[in-house]
């Protein structure tokens, strides 16, 4: 019953999100031929605008890409003249999904293990190492750490290949520039919340029953100190596997991010709404599952419906 | 019976930035097999940091036992190793902590947190341990085991938590328990069920408890000896009759005084020990409770008072029971209204 009430929720917010983003991309002055409009006779133009629906009136546009919508057909792309935007997605989204969710699992991996690692040490030589780190990561804009890192692991000791997408060594660089802000942000997260858990008496019960430290940590400290730091994660997994438009431009990537920026240069309207949708649905299933997840980790959530 | 437990003159001070606060200033005491002790004192005289020590588990890195033996068996706590103090905990010393709300795991099992410390100190197959575990739970009043095994901690009560808690603290006949404050955060009925549990475990398996309580009726019902304590020291120590009867500290006396008496005429106004405890950044060179206390002498103020042993067990460290001081008792006989 929650899930069926969960999915029509979920229907319903992306309908919203479509509708306003159609409207705020129509208030956008322009439209997608403006930059042809100086070359071509208007009777071309025209023939253009009808071929893609723009010379109906506003609401008639609306309605016929929501029936699109509603077969999953996010329409012809303006700008790409063979390739419709469920395509482009589709060839994109590979790329974009596996560096983002290589960055994850790294910036989960090594934000916790920071995190962990400042806590068990707090106030010592290894905090403050940790937290610098977090800082630096924190403050490095993804655009400046990857020019560094192609300078140097990739021009100067040629250990990774400069730019572009094949092999697995093509991804290492992109990843770990894609992972480093979200992992120092991991990490301060874990480390504060690490601290309160071992602050709690069940600590001081499990060390009373002799355990070992490492078992201390890990069943007792870890597993609690993470359930405020699931929240964080599910908007960041949507963020990263829909590709970004900074780091695939720099390794030359042939993702999805690009889309988001040029798509509203361009005024492609079918590409802004598609990518905006796509970007929508990921999240919203993110956070569902999330949800979901939260009652495997934390007892005490029961996932009921209001009133139930 | 024989000695099972002793601490001679244990400090424990904590590094913080205020300066160092000396927790605990020179404490001994002992507890044989079988034996009942309860710790009594109000907040911060340090009862629970003595606990803490003897358990080796002196929160590091602000906190450090500076001087003094705990002696357990040949062993002395305050000298093992990290693995071999993990190794008695929960196997040879247990401990019930005050607060059954939050004193378990919320996201682990009941089960699993008391199979935990079996599977780590003894030989047994999980399913072996299981079985052990499910036999503590009975042990502790808890009915419908297999079901409440398989729990999480909300769904117990504050009762029932604390009944998981001693089943922790038992979980492999640990010779001796040391429960600090266990029903302080217990309506009245179930700290009754709870002290009656206790001592009801304590006969079945002859072990040994530590009780650090600030409650005199739980002690009166439940040990066989007390140690009083106050800013960090032992200030009197006897059997439960002996302290009870025939109190030899004015702290003592004072904590007795401020306790509610059902057999006394109705409207009896409770009576304080004014003031508050010393500093313990700046202890007192002299006797702690001398600012205190209605009989201070000047001689209280200048020099801590020794031990001064009545029997086998009672001793007080007062200047009072000096053999140049006047009697404690024959300034209540002759109507000390200063006490009120």
């Amino acid at each position: 019953m929650y899930i069926v009430k969960r999915l029509f929720t979920m229907i319903v917010t992306l309908w919203i999100i479509a509708t306003l983003t159609f409207m705020m991309m129509h208030f956008i002055p322009g439209d997608p031929f403006a930059s042809d409009a100086k070359m071509l006779p208007e009777e071309i133009l025209e023939n253009m605008r009808a071929k893609y629906n723009l010379d109906k009136p506003l609401a008639e546009q609306y309605f016929l890409y929501l029936k699109d919508l509603a077969q999953l057909d996010l329409g012809p792309s303006i700008q790409s003249k063979t390739r419709d935007v469920n395509t482009l997605i589709a060839e994109g989204f590979g790329p974009s999904a596996l560096l983002g969710i290589q960055s994850l699992l790294m910036a989960i991996i090594l934000g916790i293990g920071l995190g962990v690692v400042a806590a068990l040490n707090h106030n010592r030589v290894l905090d403050y190492l940790s937290m610098f780190i977090a800082i630096i990561g924190i403050s490095i804009p993804s655009f400046i750490l990857a020019p560094l890192l192609i300078k140097y692991f990739g021009v100067e000791w040629g250990i990774f290949p400069v730019a572009s997408w094949g092999t697995w060594q093509h991804t290492i660089m992109p990843s770990f520039a894609l992972a480093l802000g979200p992992l120092a942000i991991i990490a301060r997260f874990v480390r504060t919340s690490m601290l309160e858990v071992y602050n709690q008496n069940y600590i001081k019960t499990a060390e009373a029953k002799g355990l070992s430290t490492f078992s201390v940590v890990v069943n007792h400290g870890i597993r609690n100190a993470l359930i405020p730091v699931i929240s964080f994660i599910g908007p960041l997994f949507a963020a990263v596997i829909t590709g970004t438009f900074v780091i695939e431009k720099i390794f030359a990537i042939p993702g999805i991010g690009k889309y988001f920026v040029d798509s509203i240069f361009n005024r492609d309207y079918p590409v802004i709404l598609g990518t905006t949708i796509f970007y929508s649905t990921i999240l919203i299933i993110t956070l569902f599952i999330i949800d979901l997840a939260y009652r495997f980790v934390d007892p005490r959530i029961k996932i009921t419906s209001r009133g139930e | 019976m024989s000695r099972l437990l002793e601490v001679n003159d244990l400090k424990v001070s904590f590094r913080t930035y205020g300066g160092e606060i000396q927790a605990v200033r020179g404490v001994s005491f002992y507890i044989d097999e079988g034996e009942t002790l309860a710790i009594v004192g109000e907040s911060g005289c340090g009862k629970s940091v003595t606990a803490q020590a003897v358990m080796g588990m002196v929160p590091v890195p602000h906190g450090k036992v500076k001087n003094g033996q705990i002696l357990f068996g040949d062993r002395d706590i305050t000298k093992l190793s990290k693995k071999k103090l993990q190794q008695i905990r929960g196997s040879e010393i247990g401990m019930i902590f005050q607060d059954p709300m939050t004193s378990l795991n919320p996201t682990m099992k009941i089960g699993t947190q008391i199979r935990e410390g079996i599977l780590k100190h003894q030989k047994l197959s999980k399913n072996e341990a299981k079985e052990k575990a499910l036999e503590l739970l009975r042990l502790v009043g808890i009915s419908d085991v297999e079901k409440r095994y398989s729990q999480y901690p909300h769904e117990f009560s504050g009762g029932m938590r604390q009944r998981v808690v001693i089943a922790i603290a038992l979980a492999c006949d640990p010779k001796l328990i040391i429960a600090d404050e266990p029903t302080t955060a217990l309506d009245v009925t179930i700290q009754a069920q709870i002290l009656d549990l206790l001592k009801d475990i304590q006969k079945k398996r002859n072990s040994s408890i530590i009780l650090i309580t600030h409650d005199l009726g739980v002690v009166a019902e439940v040990a066989d000896r007390v140690a009083v304590m106050y800013a960090g020291v032992v200030v009197e120590s006897g059997t439960v009759d002996e302290i009870f009867e025939n109190p030899k500290h004015p702290y003592t006396l004072g904590l007795l005084k401020s306790v509610p008496n059902l057999d006394s005429p109705d409207k009896e106004r409770l009576i304080p020990i004014d003031g508050s405890p010393p500093d313990l950044f700046a202890p007192p060179t002299g006797c702690p409770f001398a600012a205190r206390c209605p009989f201070a002498m000047e001689v209280c103020v200048m020099h801590m008072p020794d031990k001064e042993t009545f029997s086998d067990h009672h001793y007080a460290k007062c200047w009072l029971n000096d053999n140049r001081a006047i009697k404690v008792e024959e300034m209540i006989t002759a109507g000390s209204e200063q006490l009120v």
